[in-house]
């Protein structure tokens, strides 16, 4: 099914009688393989409002992220929580849809200082399990009337409800970026490092680690952004700052565009592989201890400073049941349908929250029509 | 006489307050339970003055145990319970009924954790917001939310109201500093949402809870973002003759693409009445805008330059950049004290809508022509920067008929910020004053999903049970 709009969608799950399975752009299949009827947002499009001076804009959910990106360059703004697009690692074609990027809470390398995409979302509206429409915030700032359903049905990824529009508060573009690298460093000390950037004053908009780089070498870099004199002078002192790990290269001149950091975002590296790949946000502290824990031969890349944990290790491998207690939250993003019906795909909560949530989604969904299953 | 009405008291309720007094007292010790009239009138109200009411009894406990052992023997008995944290809700969000226990957090006041590799505070609710950044500050880290009110108010109140700041226009309010809850249920039941990591495994709940207003949940201890200290910050100050060219200047200096940590803005009603109250050495204009950068000595001239080149453009009566730390001082200081340099000329009512940057001028005019039709004063002190306004309705809490006035003018205000595509409320919540406003902005489908989330949390509505929605809409479930 393909509703013509919002109208048209609460009146299509109103009638259903089994699961629909909910769509957007289809490229981001996270989460337990569902069943039901394809329901897609596909023809739900188009910007409703853009105000640059407001830094909001509001758009209907099937509209592609690409045309949103678009219309936001045009003045020299963007969507600052930098959403990954999840097609090289999880090998999906198509468009992926504004509402997807909400659904799914995808946010990039960014977020560990801006905040992920829930922190920039100001209004949503959205169909029920029931069919019917509702709405939460608006298109403003700073909105505390009511209950906060914006946050609940970011990252509820259809489970409560099917987003038709969602208003966002975008930022202006940078005028220019800065990278600091440095080769060489394990794990622990590449933690360290970025973990003193991020303690800085300077402004960090990124701190990733690759244990290999093209030269063979383990890299780690800095990202810093914004005006051309204040990178320069930025830039200069991460140097100062970070001499005491190792040598340390710097590139300014990267301009407002820089998509270097592609790598960190879409961990495109693994494009194309076998392995299942795990998504294990935590204290960016405990990370060197999660990736000494890691199964022989598992490949690693860390985000947000140590604060977000890449994995990729032989499929159907338990990684839960081998980190053991995990201050933080593991996501099996990538593997055959055959592991994630295995494994669960979402991190396990404590029982009484698992309940609370159980008790949400039959508030929302009472007839369990919206992606039964997905989020368990 | 007030306007905005509370459900009648559970007289079987008040009827059993010595046996729930005692069992209160067996279940955290009589020490920590206040039950004599005299004494429970302290929690009689919040910064909503004009409404107040002496709970049954009022608690305060020392830990998360304690107050689940407190919500256990309330929900026995069936009940309700309002979470109190410092008393500074200006919405009414911890006004009591008569058939209530207040849980008060004044004694959950400690540090549990600094993490500075992690970047993150763990701390007991009752702590006031200034005290979590005097708990980090000499190691050059702060917490980021400043409400006007941070001297007094408690991390559970900024918490259950998602509360702002001046510096919110850049570091975002509670909701997106807020990392994780230890928190009570209604039931007694104690859970844990988020942690420093800062993320959902499943469901947003820290999102839904950040801003509840003490309806999901009793909050005892969180999980904090702390964020290292700029190298330095400058103040610039603007007069303009005219409140529509300032509003044209916020739109003009956001739309540049510098991005200030603080955009505040008071008219020329409030500019007289701090000058009075502190001699901050305002400029006597129509309207003031007070735009803050941060970074380095170069850095912060690069922003105000191009910051000061827009306001030229408009022909600000006076631009004033601030050469030392004490003028930046007064530059503050005056916005700092308005709120109480307006309480010396008399009584007001704050309210808190916000609207679209691109429609301040509009609504600063409407908000003015309103005054005249309502035949009542208004200042007008607030955060330009994300349109959060702060129009501030002066009248007579002695003369009759005078409170309803202030309420009808300030209902039309608040409508006017809906009719534009804004809110009701920006930072101070819905508690009892716009609760009846609600249907205003939200469709009784919107409200009755929210209603349902209380459902989920609280199914028998023991928590914080008059607020928020309206008392009709409400009324089935409370029962
Ligand atoms: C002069 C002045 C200036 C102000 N400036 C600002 C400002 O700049 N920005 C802003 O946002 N607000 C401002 N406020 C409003 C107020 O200070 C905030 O709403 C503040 O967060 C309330 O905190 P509190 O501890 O006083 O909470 P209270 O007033 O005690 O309670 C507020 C709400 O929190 C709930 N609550 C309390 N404790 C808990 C708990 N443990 N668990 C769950 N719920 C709980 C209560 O039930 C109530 O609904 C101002 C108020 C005043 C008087």
């Amino acid at each position: 099914m393909q509703p013509r709009d919002e109208t048209d969608l609460a009146e299509a799950i109103a009638g259903a009688n089994g699961p629909l399975r909910i769509i957007g752009g289809g490229t981001r299949p996270v989460g337990k393989p569902v069943a039901g009827e394809a329901l897609s947002t596909a023809a739900l499009t188009g910007i409703e409002v853009y105000e640059p001076g407001a830094l909001t804009i509001v758009v209907n959910a099937g509209t592609p992220v690409a045309e949103v990106e678009a219309a936001l360059a045009a003045e020299n703004q963007r969507l600052a929580f930098e959403p990954m697009d999840h097609r090289p690692l999880l090998g999906t074609t198509g468009e992926p849809t504004i509402g997807g990027v909400v659904a799914a809470n995808v946010s990039g390398p960014r977020r560990v200082t801006v905040g992920a995409c829930r922190d920039f979302m100001l209004g949503v509206r959205f169909v029920t399990g029931e069919g019917q429409v509702a709405k939460n915030g608006g298109r403003v700032m700073k909105n505390v009337t009511g209950y906060d359903l914006v946050k609940l049905m970011t990252g509820s990824r259809g489970t409560l409800g099917v987003l038709t529009q969602v208003s966002l508060k975008v930022l202006p573009k940078p005028e220019e970026t800065g990278v600091v690298g440095i080769e060489g460093l394990t794990p622990a000390r590449a933690v360290e490092a970025m973990s003193a950037a991020l303690g800085s004053p300077y402004d960090v908009s990124g701190a990733a680690h690759f244990p290999v780089s093209a030269n063979d070498e383990p890299q780690t870099v800095i990202r810093v952004e914004g005006f051309s004199n204040s990178v320069a002078y930025r830039v200069g002192k991460l140097g100062d700052l970070l001499g005491r790990f190792g040598e340390v290269s710097a590139v300014t001149g990267l301009g407002p565009d820089d998509t270097s950091w592609r790598t960190a975002r879409d961990v495109s590296l693994w494009e194309g592989g076998e392995e299942d790949v795990w998504r294990i946000v935590t204290r960016p502290s405990d990370a060197p201890g999660i990736v000494a824990r890691l199964p022989e031969g598992a490949k690693f890349q860390l985000d947000w400073g140590g604060g977000l944990v890449w994995a990729a290790c032989a499929p159907g491998t338990d990684l839960r049941a081998r980190l053991g207690p995990l201050n933080g939250a593991a996501t099996l993003v990538r593997a055959s349908e055959a592991t994630r019906a295995a494994l669960p795909v979402f991190h396990p909560e404590p029982a009484p929250v698992a309940a609370l949530s159980a008790r949400l989604r039959g508030q929302f969904d009472p007839r369990g029509v919206l992606n039964p299953g997905l989020m368990g | 006489m007030s306007s905005i009405a509370m459900p009648e008291p559970d007289a079987a309720i008040v009827g059993r307050k010595e046996e729930i007094v005692a069992a209160l007292a067996t279940a955290i010790g009589a020490e920590s339970v206040i039950s004599d009239p005299a004494e429970t009138r302290a929690y009689e109200c919040d910064a909503l003055t004009a409404y107040s009411c002496p709970p049954l009894a009022a608690v305060l406990p020392h830990t998360t145990e304690e107050v689940a052992a407190v919500m256990r023997v309330c929900h026995e008995m069936g009940v309700p319970v309002v979470p109190r944290g410092s008393g500074t809700s200006l919405a009414g969000g911890a006004l009591p009924t008569a058939d209530c226990v207040i849980l008060g957090t004044a004694r959950l006041n400690a540090v549990l954790e600094v993490n500075y590799p992690d970047r993150y505070i763990r701390v007991q609710t009752g702590m006031t917001n200034l005290s979590v950044t005097g708990a980090v500050e000499a190691d050059g880290y702060f917490y980021a939310p400043d409400p006007s009110s941070q001297l007094a108010c408690a991390i559970a109140g900024n918490i259950a109201m998602n509360s702002g700041g001046a510096h919110c226009l850049k570091y975002g309010v509670t909701t997106n500093n807020l990392l994780g809850v230890r928190m009570v249920m209604a039931d007694g039941e104690i859970i844990e949402i988020g942690g420093p990591h800062g993320e959902a495994s499943c469901y947003d709940l820290l999102g839904v809870l950040c801003g509840s207003e003490g309806m999901l949940g009793v909050v005892t201890e969180a999980t904090l973002r702390i964020l290292p200290k700029p190298e330095g910050a400058r103040p610039v100050l603007m007069g303009f003759d005219d409140p529509e060219v300032a509003g044209e200047c916020v739109a003009a200096i956001i739309k540049a693409g510098v991005l200030p940590v603080a955009i505040e803005y008071m008219d020329r009603l409030c500019i007289r009445a701090t000058e009075d109250f502190c001699g901050a050495g305002y400029p006597d204009v129509e309207a003031l805008l007070i735009v803050e950068v941060e970074g380095s000595p170069d850095e912060i001239d690069e922003q105000l330059e191009k910051i000061n080149a827009i306001a030229r453009s408009l022909n600000p009566v006076e631009l004033r950049e601030s050469a030392s730390a004490e003028e930046s001082a007064m530059i503050w200081k005056g916005r700092k004290s308005a709120f109480g340099a307006m309480g010396q000329i008399g009584d007001y009512l704050c309210l808190d809508g916000t609207v679209p940057v691109s429609r301040l001028p509009e609504v600063l005019r409407r908000t003015g022509e309103l005054s005249k039709q309502h035949g009542l004063a208004c200042a007008n002190v607030f955060h330009a920067g994300d349109g959060n306004m702060h129009p501030l309705i002066l009248f007579n809490a002695n003369a009759p008929g005078e409170l309803e006035k202030a309420e009808a003018f300030g209902a039309d205000i608040l409508r006017l910020c809906v009719e534009v595509g804004g809110c009701l409320t920006g930072e101070h919540g819905v508690g009892i004053e716009k609760r009846d406003l609600m249907l205003d902005q939200y469709a009784e489908a919107d409200l009755e999903y929210q209603m349902r989330v209380k459902d989920a949390f609280d199914p028998d509505w023991l928590l914080n049970p008059a607020k928020v929605f309206p008392l009709d809409l409400s009324a089935p479930r409370r029962a």
